[in-house]
């Protein structure tokens, strides 16, 4: 009886008309990928061809390698500022400004990416830059910071600090204790943000369509150019094999948070 | 007498806490403070040649946004880029209200669930977010489109047989805004719930309150912050939106972050670009302090109750 009086009825066929809502675009995706028809909506029997054909699209590969480059790099930067600037404002005495400055890391959020793109353009056009790559690694590592930032001070604030005292008690080095006590406690923390940097620079739309001047064509400018062209087999296919990743990098950090 | 023991704390040095924030705030400063500036400066500047922009005060792009320019330089009104501005602002706050209406009930009803079960649903929840945003929006190309499925299903159960394409209407980047966001929506709304104390509930059922009195008067009121956090985390994302305008709104029904995108790219009008960024970030500034503010009264009638 306590726990019907929670209940509200409706409540759950709501919810599984949302889950259908939430996963029926994506499987109208996957199943008209394995169509054999050229055209999309026109269901011409089961094949792998398009499989085939976007594999060996030279392009598509470019612009894979272009968004694995800049994703990495972007990854391991934004995560190692995102770490100090982290074990400062969680564990750090006496920081002065910690309100502003927590403000100030996690800027990117504040603001709409939109007008984060407008400022690197302005910025890079200023300054004369135009290596394509280096553009888009300075840009997805500022607004990969605070993706990275967030989970590494939540693994921090869940953490005793205790531990970190005890071994310092015991004659540990500043080093010692964060490398040999901090570190390995949080490092659920660090991967889940950095994993979360990763998809969020593989996913970036509007800072590298905006940048995209310097020849260096990432995954998603590439496929906005594909669509541009129209609804094609093919591109259900890339946007399949992009989810397959996306699920496979989604089930590791999720897996990740639950030992938290 | 009063001394504290002096615990041997992680970074002794003061310094260590400039050092630790050094890169964070020097990439955020190079990277987007200054250029915020820079983007404030070419507002007031001069549209160059060639594109571009040249330092020379001018307030053109404001006016811009507002009139056209006739052939005498005589001002006359032009509502087309107000409209955008409305539209942004209409269909964000559509987003918003929509998310949290679909949210409450599915966050609400995974709450109720057994651990393990939460754990699933939860997880189905933001699976759709770790896809790439592009694919998520073009998915509704093909469910919207002129011969898209929902076309194809109206036809096949003979209710309509020559429907117009769906895509390129409001309702389409409204669908489309809603799809990419709400799992923000949820994820937050859904903590709320976790928070909520059954007995309380039950209490107000045992005062005879009725469901909907337990649900207006009790439960929602004390999911407020989690509803006030997704607002916040759906709202201003899409004010700046621009997947959703140039693939569900066909590029001729604007929303200012296509808007801005395109000045800066095909229509070549940098200072313009700059002018409508700028009224774009105050309208975000706008929202989050009134945000800060009601929180922070929040937190003030609460510290002196």
């Amino acid at each position: 009886m306590t726990s019907n009086v929670r209940r509200y009825p409706g409540f759950g066929l709501f919810s599984l008309i949302f889950f259908v809502y939430l996963y029926l675009p994506i499987a109208v995706v996957v199943f008209y990928s394995f169509n054999a028809n050229r055209i999309v909506s026109n269901w011409g029997g089961f094949s792998l061809h398009w499989y085939t054909t976007a594999l060996s699209n030279a392009a598509l590969v470019g612009a894979v390698k272009t968004s694995l480059f800049v994703a990495t790099i972007a990854t391991v930067l934004s995560t190692i500022v995102a770490l100090m600037a982290a074990l400062v404002l969680v564990r750090g005495r006496n920081v002065r400004f910690r309100r502003v400055s927590e403000t100030v890391v996690n800027l990117p959020l504040l603001l709409p990416e939109i007008v984060v793109a407008v400022a690197v353009l302005i910025l890079f056009s200023e300054v004369g830059l135009t290596n394509g790559l280096l553009k888009l690694t300075i840009a997805h590592t500022t607004f990969c910071i605070p993706f990275a930032f967030l989970p590494i001070r939540a693994r921090l604030q869940g953490m005793d600090a205790d531990l970190e005292e005890a071994a310092r008690d015991l004659y540990a080095s500043a080093w010692v204790a964060f490398r040999r006590v901090t570190l390995p406690l949080i490092l659920p923390g660090v991967f889940a943000g950095a994993m979360l940097a990763f998809v969020i620079s593989m996913d970036d739309f509007i800072t590298s369509n905006l940048l995209n001047s310097g020849g260096a064509t990432t995954l998603p400018v590439y496929i906005f150019s594909l669509i541009k062209q129209g609804v094609s087999p093919q591109l259900n296919a890339i946007s399949t094999l992009i989810m397959i990743v996306s699920v496979v990098l989604a089930t590791v950090a999720f897996l990740l948070q639950r030992r938290q | 007498m009063n001394q504290r023991p002096k615990l041997p704390g992680w970074p002794k040095l003061s310094d260590w806490n400039v050092l630790g924030l050094l890169p964070a705030h020097l990439i955020m400063l190079m990277t987007l403070i200054i250029p915020v500036g820079i983007i404030a400066l070419v507002s007031f500047s001069t549209r160059g040649p060639y594109g571009g922009f040249d330092y020379v005060f001018t307030t053109a792009p404001y006016k811009q946004i507002l009139f056209n320019e006739g052939w005498s330089g005589e001002l006359e009104f032009n509502p087309q880029y107000l409209i955008v501005v409305a539209r942004t602002v209409i269909l964000s706050l559509a987003t918003t209200i929509i998310c949290l209406a679909l949210s409450f009930p599915v966050a609400y009803f995974i709450s109720l669930q057994k651990t393990s079960a939460k754990m699933l649903l939860i997880y189905l929840v933001t699976l759709p977010f770790w896809v790439s945003m592009i694919v998520r929006v073009y998915s509704w190309i093909i469910i919207l489109g002129n011969d898209g499925v929902i076309a194809k299903a109206l036809r096949a159960l003979g209710i309509n047989e020559n429907m117009g394409s769906l895509l390129f209407t409001d309702t389409a980047m409204l669908i489309g805004l809603v799809y990419s966001y709400i799992p923000l929506m949820i994820l937050p709304v859904f903590a709320s719930i976790e928070k909520l104390d059954p007995a309380l509930v039950e209490a107000s059922h045992d005062l005879y309150g009725s469901r909907l009195t337990t649900l207006r008067r009790v439960i929602l009121p004390l999911c407020r912050p989690g509803m006030a956090a997704g607002a916040i985390l759906v709202f201003v994302p899409c004010l700046g939106a621009v997947l959703e305008p140039v693939l569900l709104g066909g590029g001729k029904t604007m929303m200012m972050g296509n808007l801005i995108q395109l000045q800066f790219g095909a229509a070549r009008n940098w200072p313009l670009g700059a002018a409508i960024s700028i009224v774009l970030m105050c309208a975000v500034m706008v929202f989050l302090l009134w945000r800060g503010v009601q929180a922070m009264r929040k937190e003030g009638r609460e510290a002196s109750a």
